[in-house]
């Protein structure tokens, strides 16, 4: 802004992160989290930083506006924003970059607003402090502001509370909230990872549409390759607080160099989906061979092996699960004349063959965890039969009942609140056949280490605890428990959705080998398409508590006949990128 | 919310009812004659003594005195103290001096509790927090009448900036020491409640939002943090004038306050049934009123459970 742009000088980049180092103080010293990194991004410029958890993508945005998270501290390198360090900014400096030239949208929409202040205050507040507007123009600007970010009735809602507004509709005004100073760059730190596929589009839609229009320059932390790829111009893969490869999304799509974005771009289940569905008639059209490196992980591999395999598998004896006009009625608390009933799950009815994937997906509140509670008889029916293998499991009573459960078992989505964090893992895996009487302590123990070979862990982690295991790690020991009964039946309830990519893809792996050796029946609960194209072999979309489409998994993805359906697939991320196809 | 308020004062009935009980079945169950033991040493006269047993109603069956007594309340007729006094005579001149050194600790503890609180939750690990830690610990470890004698001396004999016992009438600048004493354990407890909260507060994600927006500390820390750390301060301090009111018959007793507490003290002595019992009774009411407008205050400071009917 001060100096004369000269007419043959180039555009100068909006931010520029020279050698940025980041570290967290602990009680061991300084644990470093960013080692040295640089980024450009050109004004108006999308540029996406990707990487799992810990990979330093987030410490990156927030130290960007130094709002680091309790010890951390930046300890090296600079972050030019249009040529001024910010890292040498006093506070009162900082304040006036934070919200006027650079804006914010946070991850968690529920957490990110305050819940004891209106959407109103908390949106006029921001103009206010940024100087923006004065006076009666304050509430003004946040009504077009709000509006502008969506939400359509915002004058009648500036009253109200976040309580009172859904996840998206918070999403909306924490978006609103970021642009409301026009500023030149945003920071958007995975700003739809809570939210639902469908929302999760149409707020990045509406993201670049308006970030377009005012000319904004977006720096976009994801975790997920398709989204970063789909939104992006620019890529940044971060891996273990350093940059491991950027450039153009497309060249790194198409040609990772790295061995760690080579696995990304293989085990993205988003990405793998899209192969699959792009060049279904033929898979050898598509020229692609998974990188040496993914070796295990590449999810088109392993979606091929699976329809091989499935087409040798005939259905023998009767179906594992029949699910027969299934209902269930919540009684919403209130007044008296407020009382109504809530249809959770409304007539469903679905038959799963043994030795098969069911997928059941929706979005969230679309019932299919009510459904899971249903068949697992930890909540009973309002109506409606549920057989397990022959069997009408609403008259069963105590012995009955235990060994009902005996024959199917839950994996949950939280790998870390499945376990309890006082037993070790062998004490974990052992519990079933506890509860069950099965054998004596010797063949309990031997059955644990068989249990983590089969799914891949070494046994000496059986003495180990909960927290010193990592995510993946856990979820492989929710497994091992839920198959220590040798079920017929397993439930996987978001069993993947909690995990990064890499660890997904590792999972989805050892899901598919452990049906392939024993023979299992799954139940696949989730809101994600992409990992359904990969795991399952039929269907089922759940909307409002009701099936709307029940097919197998190729029937749906090649010719959906619900217009859910279809947005449900479109808002799978990566929908519009071209894999050399 | 006025249904809200009618069902509150529903559930109060019963409990105002079980109390009264209680204290008029203890202070029935006490061991020794009050009649006998008005005369002291001196041998009683038998014709007095039935006469006074009978104008106590003390000659009736328990459950006949409780009766008498609870139909009198209805009428507005609390009895009458050993002295001949009617009790809400004796209410009417001491809950005011009470109810003055219960506001005055109240006020002291909340506002010097909350502030020191939210200083050292702010400089968690500093030097000051450190201190107000120090400091907040030993006095909930000290019996209240150590503090009250410490105080006595310190204040009153030492230095001479205070009387150590209370004028008659009970004037403002004379509670300042007793209201301080008893504040002081509820002062050590809102200075841990008030720091923990603040720091829960200050690292959840809508403080940094707030930040991000560009707001300065002014703003964020009275705004975002302060009014979010209050709720569970706010139920504190509502049990606790219950414990101001129980605290204040010591501290009334060494500073001589002519409050409630005191008066509750001797009447207990003297195993004065009506008496004791009123006052509890009236306790009761105000720590019931009070839970009340703790609940609708609940709904001041966060709107979530505003809109849950």
């Amino acid at each position: 802004m001060s100096e004369p742009l000269s007419p043959n000088a180039a555009v100068k980049p909006l931010l520029e992160i020279k050698n940025l180092q980041v570290g967290f103080q602990t009680q061991n010293g300084l644990v470093p989290a960013v080692n040295g990194i640089d980024i450009t991004l050109m004004p108006g410029q999308t540029l996406a930083i990707v990487g799992e958890s810990g990979s330093g993508k987030s410490t990156t945005a927030h130290a960007i506006i130094n709002l680091l998270p309790g010890s951390g501290r930046i300890t090296g390198g600079e972050v030019l924003f249009e040529g001024r360090d910010l890292t040498r900014l006093n506070e009162k400096q900082l304040e006036e970059v934070r919200g006027r030239m650079i804006g914010f949208v946070p991850q968690d929409p529920m957490a990110n607003l305050n819940p004891v202040w209106s959407i109103g205050f908390q949106v006029e507040e921001a103009i206010r402090a940024n100087g923006i507007a004065t006076g009666k123009e304050v509430k003004q600007h946040a009504i077009r502001v709000l509006k502008e970010a969506g939400l359509a009735d915002a004058d009648k809602r500036l009253r109200q509370f976040p309580h009172q507004f859904s996840g998206g509709m918070r999403q909306r005004v924490l978006i609103g909230m970021g642009l409301s100073s026009r500023p030149k760059l945003l920071i958007a730190d995975e700003p739809t990872s809570a939210l639902d596929v469908t929302v999760q589009r149409v707020i990045l839609d509406h993201l670049a549409t308006l970030t377009r229009e005012i000319g904004t320059a977006v720096l976009f932390i994801t975790h997920d390759l398709g989204l970063a790829a789909e939104r992006a111009e620019q890529l940044v893969v971060m891996y273990k607080g350093k940059v491991v490869e950027s450039g153009p999304s497309r060249e790194i799509l198409e040609n990772p160099i790295h061995p760690y974005t080579q696995r990304l771009v293989a085990a993205a289940p988003s990405l793998a989906s899209r192969r699959i569905q792009s060049s279904n008639r033929n898979l050898t059209d598509l020229g692609y061979s998974a990188p040496r490196a993914a070796e295990g992980l590449d999810l088109v591999e392993a979606a091929e092996a699976r329809a091989g395999k499935q087409a040798a598998t005939t259905s023998a004896g009767g179906p594992a699960i029949k699910v027969d006009a299934l209902t269930k009625i919540y009684r919403i608390r209130g007044a008296k004349r407020d009382a109504r009933d809530f249809k959770a799950v409304d007539d469903v009815s679905f038959t799963v063959e043994r030795g098969t994937t069911m997928a059941l997906v929706g979005e969230s509140g679309s019932g299919k965890s009510t459904v899971a509670k249903l068949l697992l008889r930890l909540e009973d029916a309002s109506s409606g039969t549920i057989a397990i293998g022959g069997t009408d499991t609403a008259a069963l009573r105590g012995r009955t009942l235990l060994d009902l459960r005996r024959t199917m078992q839950p994996v949950f989505q939280d790998p870390y609140g499945s376990l309890d964090p006082l037993r070790n893992i062998g004490n974990t895996i052992a519990e079933p056949l506890q509860v069950h009487r099965v054998g004596d302590r010797a063949s309990r123990r031997a059955r644990v280490d068989e249990l983590l070979d089969q799914v891949a862990l070494p046994s000496a982690l059986a003495t180990r605890y909960p927290n010193e295991l990592s995510g993946g790690q856990r979820q492989r020991v929710a497994i091992a428990r839920a198959l220590a009964l040798k079920p017929e039946i397993v439930i996987l309830d978001e069993a993947v959705s909690a995990l990064d990519v890499l660890v997904q893809a590792q999972i989805l792996r050892l899901l598919a080998d452990l049906q392939a050796e024993l023979g299992l029946t799954y139940l696949f609960i989730t809101h994600d398409l992409a990992v359904v194209r990969v795991i399952a072999d039929h269907v089922c979309v759940m909307q409002r508590g009701k099936i709307v489409e029940s097919s197998t998994v190729d029937k749906v993805f090649n010719n959906p006949q619900q217009d859910y359906t279809r947005e449900l697939l479109n808002a799978i991320p990566g929908a519009n990128l071209k894999l050399g196809v | 919310m006025t249904g809200y308020i009618f069902r509150r004062i529903l559930q109060a009935i019963p409990v105002f009812l079980g109390t009264t009980f209680l204290i008029y079945f203890m202070v029935f169950a006490m061991p020794g004659d009050p009649i006998v033991a008005l005369f002291g040493d001196k041998t009683p006269n038998p014709a007095v003594v039935a006469q006074l047993r009978a104008q106590y109603h003390l000659d009736q069956p328990f459950i006949v005195q409780y009766l008498i007594y609870l139909g009198g309340i209805f009428r507005g007729d609390f009895g009458l103290s050993f002295s001949g006094e009617p009790v809400t005579a004796i209410l009417a001149r001491t809950f005011p001096v009470t109810a003055r050194l219960a506001i005055l600790a109240l006020l002291f503890e909340t506002f010097f509790g909350i502030l020191v609180g939210l200083v050292s939750g702010l400089r968690k690990g500093k030097l000051f927090d450190a201190s107000s830690l120090a400091v907040s610990l030993i006095l909930i470890s000290l019996p209240i009448f150590v503090i009250a004698f410490v105080g006595q001396y310190v204040f009153g004999v030492w230095l001479g900036w205070a009387r150590t016992t209370v004028s008659s009438g009970a004037p403002l600048q004379d509670l300042i020491l007793p209201a301080l004493v008893l504040a002081s354990v509820s002062f050590a407890q809102i200075v841990r409640l008030t720091r923990a909260s603040v720091i829960e507060t200050s690292g959840l994600d809508f403080v940094r939002t707030a930040y991000s927006k560009g707001l300065s500390s002014r703003r964020v820390i009275p705004v975002h943090i302060l009014r979010n750390s209050l709720i569970p301060v706010v139920t504190y301090l509502a049990t606790d004038f219950g414990v101001l009111l129980v605290g204040a018959t010591i501290t009334e007793g060494i500073f001589n306050v002519p409050g409630v507490g005191n008066t509750l003290y001797q009447a207990i002595i003297r195993g004065e049934g009506p008496t004791v019992v009123s006052f509890v009774t009236v306790m009761v009411l105000i720590y019931l009123v009070v839970n009340i407008l703790v609940d609708l205050f609940y709904g001041l400071l966060d709107p979530r459970i505003r809109y849950v009917k």
